[in-house]
């Protein structure tokens, strides 16, 4: 059990509330940084795309997690990014600059999406953001002179300031670095008066109009936000995949994003990285088990969905806070030790809370 | 000529995504919940009136009946085992749930009935109604009919039947109901039956006109589509935002490029949230402070 | 604060009522259930729009600002059953009181500049003097979700005061706090009211409470108002009786 002692409100903005957490963040960047000359080259090629699937779920938990939004349409702004910055890349825009434009071009059509959709809550905001993915997804399919089609569009090997970044290590890096930026401007944002607005929007709307929190304009901000971070990470998914084609941003992959931060845990940065973690890994530890299992279960259609839909299903019903959830009630326990009670984190029983009037 | 043949064709479409889109309305009524699955729950009526009839090799109606048993079970048996404990929570998670649960119908369907695209033998198959250039064939007219016969079953369950009315209580005010002796757990139940036996019917009405498979659940985004433009919580305006949709499918599906038929659905929806965002028949009003 | 009239269509849940409360004045509104106590503290807030009747505030014209620039303006309220920000701590709960002060923009925010961090120190030491205030040192780190009615109470008054609001709505402060809370609820209206300066308009049953703080009062029922004056003539005033207790 550790106790802090504060002697300034200074202390309660830092990052890193103790040593302790400096301790074990230097740690493990340290590892993620020595990790290329341990692990093979396949394994390095899984942590990029980790890490790619981390920075669209800093993006989504800014907007789910944060706001209270909810987005069925995520892969649409993947796919905006994507194209945008291969098509960039392809009429010669620069690495970085192509980048950027992807960023912000996301960004807009996020914030423009976001204008019709802050006028509805829940479910109606949910089904919109689908409807608009499945039409980007029939803009891709069928605008063939830009984005081939069916057919897809190759990318252009990355090479930022003449370096060439293809191979699997340098490419690592890169991502990496990327997601660590990206991590810093989200949590400054969220320790900053406008991720504070955004958090009130999700708990409450109605006080947090009456203290002056312009709901549209911070709703649509959100949007934005969120669809920019999604759109970088675009841009790298595009190298990490190497040839686009429509196929590569369905429904389901916007519903596995979504599963990302639900089961990493929601409200929280640290989930995002669990949840990257878990999306990434779950199909390859599937594969290996299908090896195990008899042929008549290894070959059903659709198992590896199906083990992500039972899994979802599970932590909603048994641990709605996700693995980050789950691990600070690990921890709370060794912390309290033997003093531990079981009612700790009982969660209270719940009555239907209507948002409706009738 | 043209005109009246695609108006047929999308009204008979549109009945099965306004069947779907009633299941969808029926529970979020009730429960206030949302049930993403609904389209899965359709697949799973379907493929359980293919085994009563192609493999077991029923009667056509008895194995109906025994279809809309064995729905109702199982709507019931859902409610009861996963989404009970999930009343009280944030909409978001149960629409995470039922999404999840909807991977795992349709992988279990997989699993069981395998992948390639069946067909179910009706008594009505294959025939034609001519009426000068008009053909309608008769699966089409028992799609509208059979629809027509559940919304009648539907007003009259309930304005007259007690539990029809119990239902309606429950829906309007839980709390106020419980107090007042009516079972709402046992109401919660009914009515995902209720929902699952309306959606087994519109899978076996659409049987005939596209084949089912384990992947057919995915037209119940459309009927989703369908119930938002018909105002979430309106019952008749399921049915009508179905008829929409599955009209303004056919008529693009003719005169648009390709691809706008597919889209045609979402962009109605679209339109609809951006002019009017409460729905034909608006019933949902802003939290009181 | 000058002339107030307003009107509510459909129900007639609040009928051409006007009044004025003058600087500095703490004026209490009172009357049966469904009287349109409420409706009136929703309209002043802006949350609902009058039919007809114009809204003044310091001179100027608010009959329709949106809801959102009320609290810039200097108006801040509490609501009726508590609506807090469940799961964020106390003192996140009153930093969002300050966001009407917030003069930084997103991309100083996204870098965390020093601009930025000032003004959270700034902001943060402001919302202590008010836990200071209100006695909410204990609880400052806690989660909303795990704290007593009668503290969330406070907590709610606490945010409004973090927008050194110049007009305070309070929409029945005292229900649901317990004789000792209600004891410390009058002081502090009292404190808030004479050394702020803050003028408070509330909707409150407890006549007790009424009697001690305000010093105007104006009794409703069925949407009209009965009758505006001292608390003493108000408790006197035969036609409040009747609205309260029925013909005899």
């Amino acid at each position: 059990m550790r106790f802090i002692k504060k002697i300034s409100y200074e202390q309660d903005v830092r990052l890193f509330q103790h040593e302790g957490q400096i301790f074990w963040y230097s740690l493990l960047v340290m590892s993620v940084l020595i990790a290329p000359a341990l692990l093979d080259t396949f394994y390095i090629g899984e942590l990029s795309l980790v890490f790619i699937y981390a920075i669209s779920g800093i993006g989504l938990m800014i907007l789910v997690g944060y706001t209270g939004l909810v987005s069925l349409g995520h892969a649409a702004f993947l796919a905006i990014g994507a194209y945008t910055h291969a098509c960039l890349l392809a009429v010669g825009v620069p690495f970085v600059v192509s980048m950027i434009c992807a960023t912000f071009f996301s960004a807009l059509i996020g914030g423009l999406i976001g204008i019709p959709a802050l006028r509805m809550t829940g479910i109606y905001l949910a089904v919109a953001t689908l409807a608009f993915a499945s039409i980007v997804e029939q803009i891709l399919t069928h605008w063939v002179s830009v984005t081939g089609g069916f057919r897809g569009m190759a990318v252009e090997l990355p090479r930022v300031l003449g370096v060439e970044l293809y191979d699997a290590v340098p490419f690592y890096y890169l991502c990496l670095g990327i997601l660590v930026v990206c991590l810093l401007l989200a949590l400054n944002l969220l320790r900053s008066p406008m991720g504070r607005a955004m958090r009130a929007i999700r708990d409450s709307e109605i006080p947090a109009r009456s203290m002056g929190i312009h709901l549209a304009f911070t709703k649509t901000l959100a949007f934005a936000i969120s669809a920019g971070f999604t759109g970088l990470a675009g841009s790298l998914l595009a190298h990490r995949i190497g040839y686009l084609a429509p196929d590569s941003f369905t429904l389901l992959i916007s519903i596995q994003l979504l599963i990302m931060v639900v089961v990493g845990g929601l409200g929280s940065l640290h989930g995002v990285i669990y949840g990257a973690v878990f999306i990434c890994f779950l199909p390859q530890i599937i594969a290996i088990m299908r090896d195990f299992l008899p042929t008549a279960i290894a070959r059903i259609p659709g198992l590896e969905p199906g083990i992500f839909g039972l899994i979802l299903v599970l932590f909603l019903i048994y641990e709605p806070h996700g693995i980050y959830g789950r691990w600070l009630k690990f921890r709370h326990y060794f912390e309290q030790f033997p003093l531990y009670r079981k009612a700790a984190h009982k969660r209270q029983k719940s009555y239907l809370r209507t948002e409706r009037l009738r | 000529m043209e005109v009246i043949q695609l108006l047929i064709s999308g009204t008979s479409q549109g009945c099965v995504y306004g069947l779907i889109a009633l299941g969808f309305v029926l529970i979020y009524k009730a429960t206030e919940m949302v049930n993403f699955a609904q389209g899965d729950i359709m697949m799973l009526g379907a493929f359980f009136a293919f085994t009563y009839i192609s493999i077991l090799e029923f009667n056509f109606f008895i194995a109906l009946a025994a279809t809309i048993v064995t729905m109702a079970a199982l709507g019931a048996l859902l409610e009861r085992t996963i989404l009970r404990s999930m009343i009280g929570e944030p909409p978001f998670s149960v629409l995470m749930l039922t999404i999840g649960l909807g991977f795992i119908i349709r992988a279990v369907a997989g699993a069981i009935w395998g992948n390639e695209p069946r067909s179910i033998p009706t008594p009505y198959a294959g025939g034609v109604l001519s009426y000068r250039e008009v053909i309608v064939g008769y699966e089409n007219i028992v799609i509208i009919l059979g629809t027509l016969l559940i919304c009648g079953f539907l007003f009259l369950f309930f304005k007259f039947s007690r539990l029809g009315i119990a239902m309606q209580a429950v829906s309007q005010n839980q709390l106020a109901a419980y107090y007042l002796g009516v079972p709402v757990k046992r109401i919660y139940s009914l009515v995902w039956a209720l929902s699952a036996i309306i959606s087994a019917v519109a899978g076996i009405l659409i049987a005939p006109v596209s084949l089912i498979s384990p992947l057919m659940g995915f037209i119940g985004i459309k009927a989703f589509a369908a119930a938002i433009v018909g105002g979430f919580g309106s019952l008749p305006g399921a049915i009508i935002g179905g008829l929409i949709i599955g009209i303004v499918e056919q008529f693009a599906g003719l005169y648009l490029p390709t691809g706008f038929s597919d889209v045609s659905a979402y962009v109605v929806l679209l339109l609809m949230l951006l002019i009017r965002p409460q729905g034909i028949f608006a019933s949902m009003q802003q939290k009181k402070v | 604060m000058s002339e107030m009239s307003l009107s509510f269509g459909g129900l007639l849940a609040v009928q051409r009522i006007s009044f004025d409360v003058n600087n500095g004045d703490v004026f209490s509104i009172i009357g049966p259930n469904g009287a349109g106590k409420s409706t009136l503290i929703n309209l002043i807030s802006r949350f609902y729009d009058a039919d007809e009747g114009t809204l003044q505030f310091e001179g100027r014209d608010i009959t329709a600002t949106p809801p959102h620039h009320i609290a810039e303006l200097g108006i801040a309220r509490t609501f009726q059953n508590i609506e807090l920000f469940e799961h964020e701590t106390v003192l996140q709960n009153l930093l969002i009181g300050k966001h009407v002060y917030r003069k930084t923009n997103l991309v100083s925010e996204f870098l965390f500049t020093p601009a930025v961090r000032r003004q959270e120190m700034a902001f943060r030491k402001e919302a202590e003097d008010v836990i200071d205030l209100l006695d909410l040192q204990h609880y400052r780190h806690q989660v909303i979700g795990n704290l007593p009615y009668g503290v969330r109470k406070m907590v709610e008054l606490a945010r409004a005061l973090c927008v050194k609001p110049r007009l305070l709505l309070l929409d029945e402060p005292s229900s649901g706090l317990n004789p000792e809370e209600k004891e410390d609820l009058s002081y502090w209206i009292e404190d808030i009211n004479e050394e702020l300066g803050v003028t408070i308009i509330m909707v409150e049953h407890d006549m007790n409470l009424v009697l001690r703080s305000s010093n105007k009062v104006m009794a409703m029922a069925d949407g009209r108002c009965l009758a505006i004056g001292l608390p003493d003539d108000i408790q006197s005033n035969p036609e409040v009786k009747r609205a309260y207790l029925g013909d005899f």
